[in-house]
């Protein structure tokens, strides 16, 4: 049976579709994995959100996007709660959104590493998403955003952005 | 750390700043009978990383490449966010209004319980690097410990904060091999770095009352007994790097407790001061 709430819940996750990445903007707060879940409880709306890096300076940006779109579909009542478990992980992402990622030029995350905490090991290959090739490197372990890092590839002489797998 | 707006953090109340006034500070125990042994324990573990991801972010504009200045201000950016995340709760465990803002830039030196070797000043890079290393390979396992703190906030903090400062480890034991087995001048720069920093890495597996207790209650870690294994990363990374573990000795002690070198204070008056000529300010 679908209740009142129900169909609620999946409305406000449907207009929920427009929060992007303010980083990422091709991936959805939900595709991302942010996006926890939607209680509708009478008036109120309560969106559980996790945040990607604890630092995350976008976070806030997303909340606050989560807040002001739902107001402009007609919802006032919105809350944002902040949950940290299950920490959130690259595992999450859909191969769909994967294929946004790397069609948007940075590179998707892999399958999550081993645990070996032990450094210099030889890592996975990661795909050049502008040429395909494997023949790439890290520059740099951090990017320009907590979730990524930078890549250069020795294809097609580009640099580009990883999203870490975490 | 956190900013106005249509937000509400995390569960359960979080404290508005409204409720806590400036100057109003209730004192905490230097020593003695303390009230609250779990508010603590937070400190504890939340200064460690506020103090660190603050030294850190002095890098920000003078590293000496581009990409470890983006790395330092990422690794500060994770570690300062865990604090906000430690103090909220160590604000909601304390149960006096304080929230993470409050017991962040309205605590004096003498308040903070980091460790000392987080606050002494950067030094050079490899200093920076040198210390950042032997912090992040005891920081993994005692966040791998706390992932499984009866204390489910406590636990879920320390899941997340535990992927962070694995990848944090990766890299700086990567710098510690590369300035170790690097040139002469790295080389000696870094065995310098670890002569200096390696007293002040006992303090991180000393324990008391208050860590007793919070291993009693289930949410803490019996430090002590990471020694051994954090030895065994340490010895393995430093032997590759071609550098010397110092010879264990003078071992200063006192950050738990709130004894710290002179070092905080001024770095506290540069942290805290804009907090504090304009207390309540959002941006």
């Amino acid at each position: 049976m679908v209740t009142v709430a129900d169909s609620r819940r999946e409305e406000i996750l449907a207009w929920l579709e427009e929060v992007k990445d303010p980083e990422v903007p091709v991936l959805s707060i939900r595709e991302l994995g942010v996006l926890r879940d939607v209680e509708v409880t009478g008036d109120e709306v309560v969106v559980v959100m996790t945040p990607t890096y604890s630092g995350c300076p976008a976070m806030h940006a997303m909340e606050a996007e989560v807040v002001t779109t739902l107001a402009r579909h007609g919802v006032p009542n919105v809350r944002v709660r902040t949950v940290y478990a299950p920490a959130w992980t690259t595992d999450w992402m859909s191969d769909e959104a994967k294929a946004k990622l790397a069609a948007y030029g940075i590179a998707p995350p892999g399958r999550l590493e081993s645990e070996d905490l032990v450094p210099l090991r030889r890592r996975a290959p990661v795909e050049c998403p502008y040429c395909h090739s494997v023949n790439t490197i890290v520059r740099s372990e951090f990017g320009p955003t907590a979730c990524k890092a930078i890549l250069f590839c020795n294809g097609c002489h580009q640099p580009f952005e990883l999203f870490k797998a975490i | 750390m956190s900013r106005a707006g249509n937000r509400e953090q995390g569960t359960g109340n979080g404290g508005s700043p409204d409720s806590w006034v400036p100057g109003a500070r209730p004192a905490t125990a230097t020593s003695g009978v303390v009230e609250n042994p779990f508010f603590e324990y937070l400190l504890r573990l939340a200064d460690d990383r506020l103090v660190l991801g603050h030294r850190l972010s002095e890098w920000c504009g003078h590293a000496p490449i581009l990409e470890e200045d983006i790395a330092l201000a990422n690794i500060a950016l994770d570690l300062i966010g865990q604090a906000s995340m430690l103090l909220k709760l160590a604000g909601e465990v304390e149960g006096k209004g304080r929230n993470e803002d409050a017991l962040a830039y309205f605590r004096d030196a003498i308040e903070f319980r980091n460790a000392q070797l987080v606050e002494l000043p950067n030094g050079d890079f490899a200093v920076t690097i040198v210390r950042q290393f032997l912090f992040d390979a005891w920081d993994v396992l005692v966040l791998e410990r706390l992932t499984s703190a009866s204390n489910q906030a406590l636990a879920g903090i320390a899941a997340k904060a535990l992927k962070e400062a694995k990848y944090h480890l990766r890299h700086t034991a990567e710098w510690v091999h590369m300035l170790g087995d690097g040139t002469a001048e790295s080389h000696a720069r870094a065995q310098r770095a670890l002569d200096d920093l390696w007293p002040y890495t006992a303090e991180l597996f000393m324990s008391d009352d208050i860590d007793a207790q919070a291993v009693a209650s289930g949410s803490g870690v019996d430090v002590e007994s990471l020694g051994p294994r954090w030895r065994q990363t340490v010895e393995q990374v430093i032997g590759e790097a071609t550098l010397t573990i110092p010879k264990d000795g003078f071992a200063p002690r006192g950050g738990r407790t709130g004894r710290h070198t002179e070092h905080l204070g001024r770095m506290l008056a540069d942290m805290q001061s804009l907090a504090r000529a304009h207390p309540g300010a959002a941006w």
